[in-house]
């Protein structure tokens, strides 16, 4: 590596990070979205990964390549409780029920000691790093943009547009409802974990409501179009505020009303374009 | 065209010796005691009716009589209050709409509900989800399995698209469509899975008579490759001229069913849309006037 780039990356350490984690999140949301379902849960889906991994670091002294995939494993089980009473149902009980379990766990997290209480985890080994963040979010994208170019990713767009269309059509919506709410909420987890494994400490804060939103506006500015569209959506927010520390008491202002001009102006996101859904 | 209109015809008859040849006998679809009752009003009332394979079979009324209930009831976007379906023989009175689809249960809408960001062959291939799918692995890795069903898929779709000729324009984004191509568009997506029956939702409404008469000749050949037609018109000329058998619905209740040559002359068909007064008037004297 030049020492320019190491002195690069060793100044704006955190932020390379968190573009690779946020895109992650933002793929989470995506995922969601896609469908038509509004889940408020993937900051609360990233903190079940960010605990359960951090506890099977610390408490378990479990290696990280064991503990990495099992960090989708508890997000995926309240996906799975949380999917299935309130996915059968349309409108905004989904997102009702996800709000409602981020604020659960996070009373948990302040209350139940193996949690640290309001003053979390700390120590967590640096386990994760470049390499695994950006392969994860590689991964993801790859995998997402092959399913979205099939016949997955017609039901996808198809129940976006008109759920009862899609089913009439055959598209098991259900299925297709509940395997949605599971895939975001496991890669949720694991850039959970992931960021867990890079800051060394966690908090309960970190996976309220307000994050919830961060997230979904990702997705909201870079559009549903392709999985590359949140995924951009989350690095111009993420580094909307640095490029903006020249405002200093403003930048928060001047940062808002760049999000609600975009989002005005953009109603389908930055990429506005979406993928030819034929793969022949 | 021509070629590939005989092709089909050959398509269809292999079809229907199929339909005759299934377990199922001489029906394809038979409602029975179908009733829906919602705060206050019945909407569908105790409705027995049996389509037979190769018909086309239309459900008339007035306003209001219940049709689309009927017809939400049949592909399964409504739970009936009581009553069974049966379709081709099997009981999916509690299945859901997406399984229905999948036994060969194929519908359009009375407001056009086609994908307008998607083009036109997009559509028509999400219609194909009604058949069996490859699966997640498949697709992930691109197996051959993947392709196959692609390159499948997108033949299907082209064909349902012929069908309706809509095919020159399988590229185009499907909400730049005029009207009366997007109603075909729809007849096209829920063609392509080549259903064994097809529910048309009002596939007259807002044509002009040019468009109705093209209408009538694709509901034919629909027919004619196998797919057996229930269809909801307000149109007469069209339900009377391309129609096998007619039911006539009004409060929710049948209330009469036979050939369109029957429903003119049936007192109680006159009394449903034209009102007692004018009912008995025709009962008295003008029978045969006007053709009523």
């Amino acid at each position: 590596m030049p020492p320019w780039l190491d002195d690069l990356l060793w100044t704006y350490q955190n932020l390379v990070y968190a573009l690779g984690v946020n895109g992650l999140l933002a793929l989470s949301m995506y995922v969601v979205l896609a469908i038509g379902q509004l889940s408020m849960g993937q900051a609360a889906f990233m903190g079940l990964g960010a605990y359960s991994s951090a506890l099977m670091t610390l408490k378990l002294g479990m290696p990280f390549w064991a503990v990495l995939p099992l960090s989708m494993v508890t997000p995926v089980l309240f996906a799975l409780a949380i999917g299935g009473p309130t996915l059968r149902l349309s409108g905004v009980y989904l997102a009702i029920a996800t709000i409602g379990l981020g604020e659960v766990l996070r009373a948990v997290y302040l209350n139940v000691d193996m949690f640290g209480g309001a003053l979390g985890l700390s120590g967590i080994p640096e386990r994760a790093g470049l390499g695994l963040i950006y392969g994860a979010l590689l991964l993801a994208l790859v995998g997402l943009w092959l399913v979205g170019r099939s016949s997955i990713g017609r039901a996808m767009e198809a129940m976006r547009e008109d759920e009862v269309a899609a089913q009439v059509m055959g598209v098991p919506v259900a299925r297709y409802r509940m395997a949605a709410l599971v895939t975001s909420a496991a890669i949720a987890g694991l850039a959970g974990a992931l960021s867990a494994h890079v800051s060394s400490f966690i908090g309960p804060n970190e996976y309220g409501f307000e994050p919830a939103v961060t997230i979904l506006s990702y997705v909201l500015l870079g559009g549903v179009g392709t999985p590359l569209a949140p995924v951009l959506g989350a690095w111009v927010l993420t580094l909307l505020p640095e490029v903006l520390r020249g405002f200093t008491d403003a930048r928060g202002i001047v940062n808002g009303i760049i999000i609600v001009v975009a989002v005005l102006f953009l109603p389908n996101g930055l990429l506005a374009w979406r993928m030819r859904r034929r793969a022949a | 065209m021509a070629y590939a209109a005989a092709r089909r015809m050959n398509d269809g008859s292999a079809a229907r010796r199929m339909n005759d040849g299934s377990a199922a006998g001489r029906v394809i679809l038979s409602v029975a005691g179908l009733t829906k009752r919602y705060a206050g009003l019945v909407a569908v009332d105790d409705v027995a009716m049996d389509v037979t394979p190769g018909t086309i079979h239309a459900v008339i009324g007035p306003n209001g009589a219940g049709k689309t209930t009927l017809f939400n009831l049949i592909s399964g976007l409504v739970v009936p209050s009581a009553g069974t379906i049966l379709l081709s023989g099997a009981d999916v009175t509690t299945r859901s709409a997406d399984q229905r689809a999948r036994l060969g249960l194929g519908r359009t809408f009375q407001n056009i509900r086609i994908f307008g960001a998607m083009t036109v062959l997009e559509n028509a291939l999400t219609g194909l989800h009604a058949r069996p799918q490859v699966g997640l692995l498949p697709t992930v890795l691109r197996l051959p399995r993947f392709r196959a069903d692609e390159r499948e898929a997108v033949t299907a779709a082209r064909a349902a698209l012929d069908l309706v000729d809509l095919g020159p324009r399988a590229d185009q984004p499907a909400c730049a469509l005029p009207y009366g191509d997007q109603r075909r568009l729809e007849i096209a997506r829920a063609m392509a899975a080549r259903p064994r029956l097809l529910l048309l939702d009002e596939p007259a409404a807002g044509l002009n008579p040019a468009e109705t008469a093209a209408l009538a000749t694709l509901v034919r050949r629909l027919r004619d490759t196998g797919t057996t037609v229930l269809l909801v018109e307000h149109d007469m000329g069209f339900v009377m001229d391309i129609s096998d058998t007619v039911t006539v619905l009004n409060f929710g209740r049948r209330i009469f069913e036979g050939p369109p040559s029957a429903v003119r002359s049936e007192p109680a068909v006159i009394e449903a849309y034209l009102g007692p007064k004018v009912a008995a008037r025709l009962a008295a004297g003008h029978r045969g006037g006007r053709g009523a």
